[in-house]
């Protein structure tokens, strides 16, 4: 079979070309240039992911989200972990941050009623914000890297595979049943969604596209002989499944009766 | 100049050179696809079509990009200018970085990442925000209707799109897209999967807001969609990238699904013409289809698009992808990890 | 039977892709535009198109300044001043049609009782300005003589069924 007949016929190190390709122009110039690109990257992740929380107006704030995310794929990609870079590209800016945006642009927000509790609530907004920040601290003072942690952050992608192998070999060997469960719950989720929002109303015409588009002509129409002089008797016929659809049939009346 | 090419600044004027390479013809592709969609849907409608600027009205597109460029570009009052002006910006980029990834031949590629068909994928499914930006940012209520309609549409077509990828990736085992027109070098998958390609085409129409799935711009509805308030070379910009995704959108079906650069035959007259030139005449092919299903088929009702999306196409695509996975593996023609 | 007949249709797309077929036949046909203005259409003898005062063959104006144009007008489009010439015939002194005004019925036509006001086969009267379509004796008879050739063919074509 040519599926899997075919040959690969490009050698083993031009699959990861990424990385091969860094490790070839692993020059001073290149690692400038990539540090460059992080902090740049990096700077801007941070400055966009604190206009969130600023913006006044709350599209600008899910458009600096997606900043934020786009900045968070440029990371991955500087880090070798292409797939994840483009997963969270398609996951969270293609579909979930859209799902935001959808939502916020319809939300009609009065923006002078926001800034009128803006001094009401400042007591309380300081007090929680303190005792996050002391909590941050606390946290801080007694952080300790794992021994290991530098020996693993060194090597995002392990040598010979490129990252999407990689963390498919993880995620459905060492880690296939959270993987499997976090799918489950997922799908829970999504029930549950749907089962809140379905709701079958009894007496509401719907649009039937299976019957509709089923309907053939001699099922509707037909075609009647009517002789000069007669009438015709106009015959109901009980409610057939198209919907919404009454459908008569027509009878020549019987001659001599009208 | 190998050399040369070596030197940092010697691979920026190469990759630089490169990017105008692929931008050029792309950008006058877009120019060409709208006379050539005038022309075949005027015959089509038994009409003549552009014929009187220039030899056969040849000269058509460069005249109304010239027209477009004398224009004023009017800002609403309402209007959040910056982001309104950023939209046809955002639009118009994500359509050309698209290319970066797209294979013309054996190794003529401008970017050969692994994850190539995600990126596709990814900068695809972006497309999305100029056209809700513009909506929202332009602060009409046609506008705003008209982004809603393509943000949902969007969305549920990219469902299916990301399905079908997956049947495609089950069959060749990277995401690579030269491994992938390498993949089909004896059977092009539009044969075995040829269900998944009339879905990912149909989804393709969607994608791209085009006929019959154009309600974003339904302007028997809602007047333009969400390009209602634009005018000028912000106009032109949302126009120049719908007809880039379109030249994209059958670029991938070509390499998903047609093979490629790869001749249609492996006998010797056909192996002759050089493949990018049968890539081209694929995309070609692709757009046809693109303008005949426009001139043949009438909008789709909004409620309708949806059912057809979810509850035609997903599970549909889901099932081949089970059943693809399924054959594969039974049969022991999956292909071997890297 | 009929249910996998259909089921059978609606899966291989069947109306779609007749209704494709249906449009690429009609890809191939001849065209039923034409190339406007260089080609046109033909027009009837009876064309209603702009107006003109026609002259007799000695170059004597045909009008007679009867006024039965200017009566039967329902756009009162036309209007008409008339004196007794220096040879003692009646002529007019003026004669404007308002072409904004008329709808182009052709009433005038009809009334006149010597072909003097016609309606002409030309239709590309087009102008960039109001003034320019209220026309005047001048400009009718000038139109006529321009135009004679045509109009004289068309008369004498429509004449059998008058």
């Amino acid at each position: 079979m040519v599926i899997a007949g075919r040959r690969r016929s490009r050698p083993a190190s031009r699959l990861t070309h990424h990385t091969a390709d860094l490790a070839a122009h692993r020059t001073l110039a290149a690692v400038v240039i990539v540090t460059l690109a992080f902090y740049a990257f990096a700077a801007v992740l941070i400055a966009a992911a604190a206009m969130v929380v600023l913006a006044r107006n709350p599209v600008h704030a899910v458009l600096f989200l997606i900043l934020t995310f786009f900045n968070a794929a440029a990371l991955f990609l500087l880090a070798g972990a292409e797939f994840l870079a483009m997963i969270l590209v398609i996951v969270y800016v293609g579909a979930v941050a859209v799902l935001f945006l959808f939502v916020v642009m319809m939300l009609d927000v009065n923006f002078a009623a926001l800034r009128e509790g803006f001094v009401r609530y400042l007591p309380i907004g300081a007090v929680v914000g303190i005792v996050l920040a002391v909590e941050l601290l606390f946290l801080a003072s007694v952080w300790s890297l794992s021994p290991e942690a530098p020996r693993l952050v060194a090597e995002p992608v392990p040598p010979g595979v490129d990252n999407t192998t990689a963390l498919g070999r993880v995620l459905y060997t060492e880690y296939f049943y959270l993987f499997q469960a976090s799918g489950v719950i997922l799908l829970v989720a999504m029930i549950g969604a749907i089962v809140l929002t379905l709701r079958d109303r009894p007496g509401v015409k719907r649009q039937d596209v299976a019957a509709q588009s089923a309907r053939r002509v001699q099922d509707t129409l037909a075609l009647v002989k009517v002789t000069p002089g007669s009438g015709m008797i106009v015959v109901p016929k009980p409610a057939a499944d198209c919907g919404d659809e009454r459908e008569q049939a027509v009878e020549p009346m019987p001659p001599g009766r009208h | 100049m190998d050399t040369f090419l070596a030197t940092p600044l010697g691979h920026v004027l190469f990759v630089v050179a490169a990017i105008f390479a692929i931008t050029v013809p792309v950008l006058l592709g877009v120019a060409y696809l709208t006379y050539f969609e005038r022309k075949v849907l005027a015959s089509i409608q038994l009409r003549q079509g552009p014929n009187v600027v220039g030899p056969f009205g040849l000269l058509q597109p460069i005249a109304d990009a010239v027209k477009l460029l004398m224009k004023e570009t009017v800002i609403p009052s309402g209007a959040n200018r910056g982001l309104f002006l950023f939209a046809p910006m955002l639009t118009f980029s994500l359509a050309l970085i698209a290319w970066a990834v797209i294979p013309f031949g054996p190794g003529l590629v401008l970017a050969d990442i692994n994850v190539g068909i995600l990126y596709l994928f990814a900068i695809s499914s972006l497309g999305v925000y100029g056209i809700i930006i513009a909506g929202w940012a332009s602060n009409s209520k046609y506008a705003f209707l008209g982004a809603l309609r393509s943000a949902a549409q969007m969305v549920s077509y990219e469902v299916s799109i990301g399905f079908v990828i997956i049947t495609i990736l089950l069959c060749v085992g990277s995401l690579n897209l030269s491994r992938i027109v390498e993949a089909q070098t004896n059977l092009w998958f539009v044969v075995p999967l040829f269900p998944m390609f009339v879905v990912f085409f149909i989804s393709a129409l969607a994608e791209t807001n085009r006929a019959p799935f154009d309600l974003p711009e339904g302007e028997s509805e809602i007047v333009a969609g969400f390009f209602v308030e634009y005018s000028s070379m912000a106009f032109a910009m949302f126009f120049l990238g719908e007809y880039a995704n379109m030249i994209l959108m059958s670029a991938m079906t070509t390499i998903l699904f047609l093979g490629g650069w790869l001749p249609p035959a492996n006998i010797a007259p056909l192996t002759w013409i050089p493949g990018p030139v049968w890539f081209a005449l694929k995309i070609a092919l692709c757009l046809f289809v693109f303008v005949w299903v426009r001139a043949t088929f009438p909008r789709y009702r909004y409620d309708q698009l949806m059912r057809l999306g979810w509850k035609v196409f997903l599970p549909l695509s889901l099932v081949w992808v089970v059943l693809t996975a399924g054959v594969l593996k039974l049969l022991g023609w999956l292909p071997t990890g890297s | 039977m009929s249910f996998v007949d259909r089921t059978a249709r609606s899966f291989l797309l069947s109306e779609l892709v007749s209704g494709l077929a249906l449009t690429f036949r009609y890809l191939f046909k001849r065209k039923v535009t034409i190339n406007y203005p260089h080609e046109k259409g033909p027009i009837s003898p009876r064309f209603k198109g702009e107006h003109a005062l026609r002259r007799y063959p000695n170059g004597e104006e045909r009008c007679i300044a009867c006024k039965l144009c200017e009566a039967i007008c329902p756009a009162q489009a036309i209007t008409i001043e008339a004196e007794p010439r220096a040879d003692g015939s009646r002529r007019t002194t003026r004669y404007d049609i308002d072409m904004t005004k008329c709808i182009y019925c052709g009433l005038c036509e009809e009334a006149c009782p010597v072909d003097a006001i016609v309606e002409g086969p030309n239709f590309e009267f087009s102008t960039e300005t109001r003034e320019e379509l209220i026309y005047t004796k001048e400009r009718l008879l000038a139109n006529g003589d321009r135009w004679e050739a045509e109009i004289a063919a068309r008369l004498k074509a429509d004449a059998p069924y008058r």
